[in-house]
């Protein structure tokens, strides 16, 4: 029950505010209350290198990067020191498998942690 | 051990990187040609990944090509065209034909290209790509199924060092270098004061990370205008452009220009070499390349 009502509740909510896209593994909290998913690349790690003269998406030109919105957010609102900490955190790929979810449920199962086996080993001195 | 490797890790000696011009007819005989006219200058040149979305012979096969004529080369890989499994495909691929360079990159968008109607992939983005190429050379693919032995890999990536957000585009670097980049050959940049405050702050938090800024040698003010007005990404200030635009000889204040941004490029904390792009296709190369001091090998 709850599973199928909290993905509805989380859309209504981010939908209208962040123009949420329900990846189901949300990082809001570390990009300056933007969402990565709305830039045309889904990029989660920063922005790319075509970012307009104005600050402003090599996509649609009409648009801020939302890096930039990202990064000037972080910097500007009063949010907790340890969320503008995570800011350059290196966020592991999509897990598409996600999609569609409630990203408060796979926070609080820890679900939205899960990254592929390879994605965290160390270098070995290499 | 790649040339490219040996020289950025192993010596104090300059790099010189440049593109590939992209493959589309002419077969290998082309290939022998442009294998011919760079090899003389440059280390290691790049196998690019479909340029500003257009499509062309294949990264790794352009790769294959040129190592087969005796160039070294580094192979671009973008996320625009292709998924995770795809992209560990590719750089599988390069390890069985012995290319270990690899340069990742976000890539253009579909729209820059000639099929804006395309399905854009980015399945991961640069980072997460140089972090694989990372997991992979200790000898897992990003799922953990072991790879035995491990590819050898040598890693670099590509920084903007001129667009906005100025500021974090060195922290940018600095993820980079952690994911496992040691190279990052930047953008073309026209604002020598951005590129110099960026190659400063990355050789303060990653001195370790090489940096290889990009020259272009273009034939007068017509290209530059081009590049400001099309190229997302790349600013000329105007008053760069007005002083080719009055000039008597375009092509000559051009010139000086492009040999000015490269000294001045070569004197810059962190900086390694330079990335060259040629856009004008007569002497100029070797001109450009003797004015740095550089001498053709045979």
């Amino acid at each position: 029950m709850l599973k199928k009502l909290l993905p509805l509740v989380e859309h209504a909510l981010k939908v209208p505010v962040w123009d949420c896209k329900m990846c189901g593994q949300c990082v809001l909290h570390s990009t300056g209350m933007t969402c990565p998913m709305t830039c045309p690349k889904t990029l989660r790690n920063g922005p790319c290198g075509g970012v307009r003269e104005d600050g402003n998406c090599e996509v649609k030109p009409e648009m801020r990067c939302i890096w930039v919105k990202a990064y000037d957010r972080t910097i500007s609102l009063p949010l907790p020191k340890v969320w503008k900490e995570h800011y350059n955190d290196l966020r592991p790929p999509v897990d598409m498998q996600l999609q569609g979810t409630s990203s408060w449920i796979n926070l609080v199962t820890k679900r939205d942690q899960q990254v592929p086996a390879g994605w965290s080993v160390e270098d070995g001195g290499h | 051990m790649s040339l490219l490797r040996e020289k950025l890790e192993n010596s104090k000696d300059l790099v010189f990187t440049a593109e590939f011009p992209a493959v589309d007819g002419g077969g290998m005989e082309s290939v022998q040609k442009n294998v011919a006219r760079l090899a003389p200058w440059f280390d290691a040149v790049n196998a690019t990944d479909n340029p500003a979305a257009h499509a062309h012979a294949s990264n790794t096969t352009t790769a294959i090509a040129m190592k087969m004529h005796g160039l070294e080369p580094i192979m671009q890989i973008v996320c625009r065209d292709k998924n995770r499994i795809a992209i560990q495909a590719d750089m599988m691929g390069a390890s069985l034909h012995g290319i270990t360079n690899l340069s990742l990159l976000t890539g253009d968008d579909v729209t820059a290209g000639d099929e804006p109607e395309a399905r854009r992939v980015f399945d991961i983005d640069s980072a997460q790509a140089i972090n694989i190429a990372r997991v992979m050379a200790t000898g897992t693919y990003l799922s953990g199924r072991a790879i035995k032995p491990a590819p050898d890999f040598y890693i670099g990536a590509v920084e903007n060092s001129a667009a906005p957000p100025f500021d974090y585009r060195i922290q940018r670097a600095l993820k980079k270098h952690r994911a496992g980049a040691r190279f990052l050959q930047l953008q073309i940049c026209y604002h020598p004061d951005r590129l110099e405050a960026f190659c400063k702050g990355v050789a303060e938090v990653a001195p370790d990370l090489k940096l290889i800024p990009t020259i272009v040698i273009v034939k007068g003010a017509k290209p530059l205008g081009f590049m400001h007005d099309k190229v997302p990404g790349i600013d000329v200030p105007a008053q760069t452009l007005a002083r080719v635009q009055n000039a008597s000889d375009q092509s000559e204040e051009v010139y000086s220009l492009t040999l000015e941004l490269a000294q001045h490029a070569l004197s810059l904390p962190g900086v390694r070499g330079l990335h060259v792009t040629d856009f004008r296709h007569d002497d100029s190369l070797a001109r450009f390349m003797s004015d740095l001091g550089r001498t053709p090998r045979n």
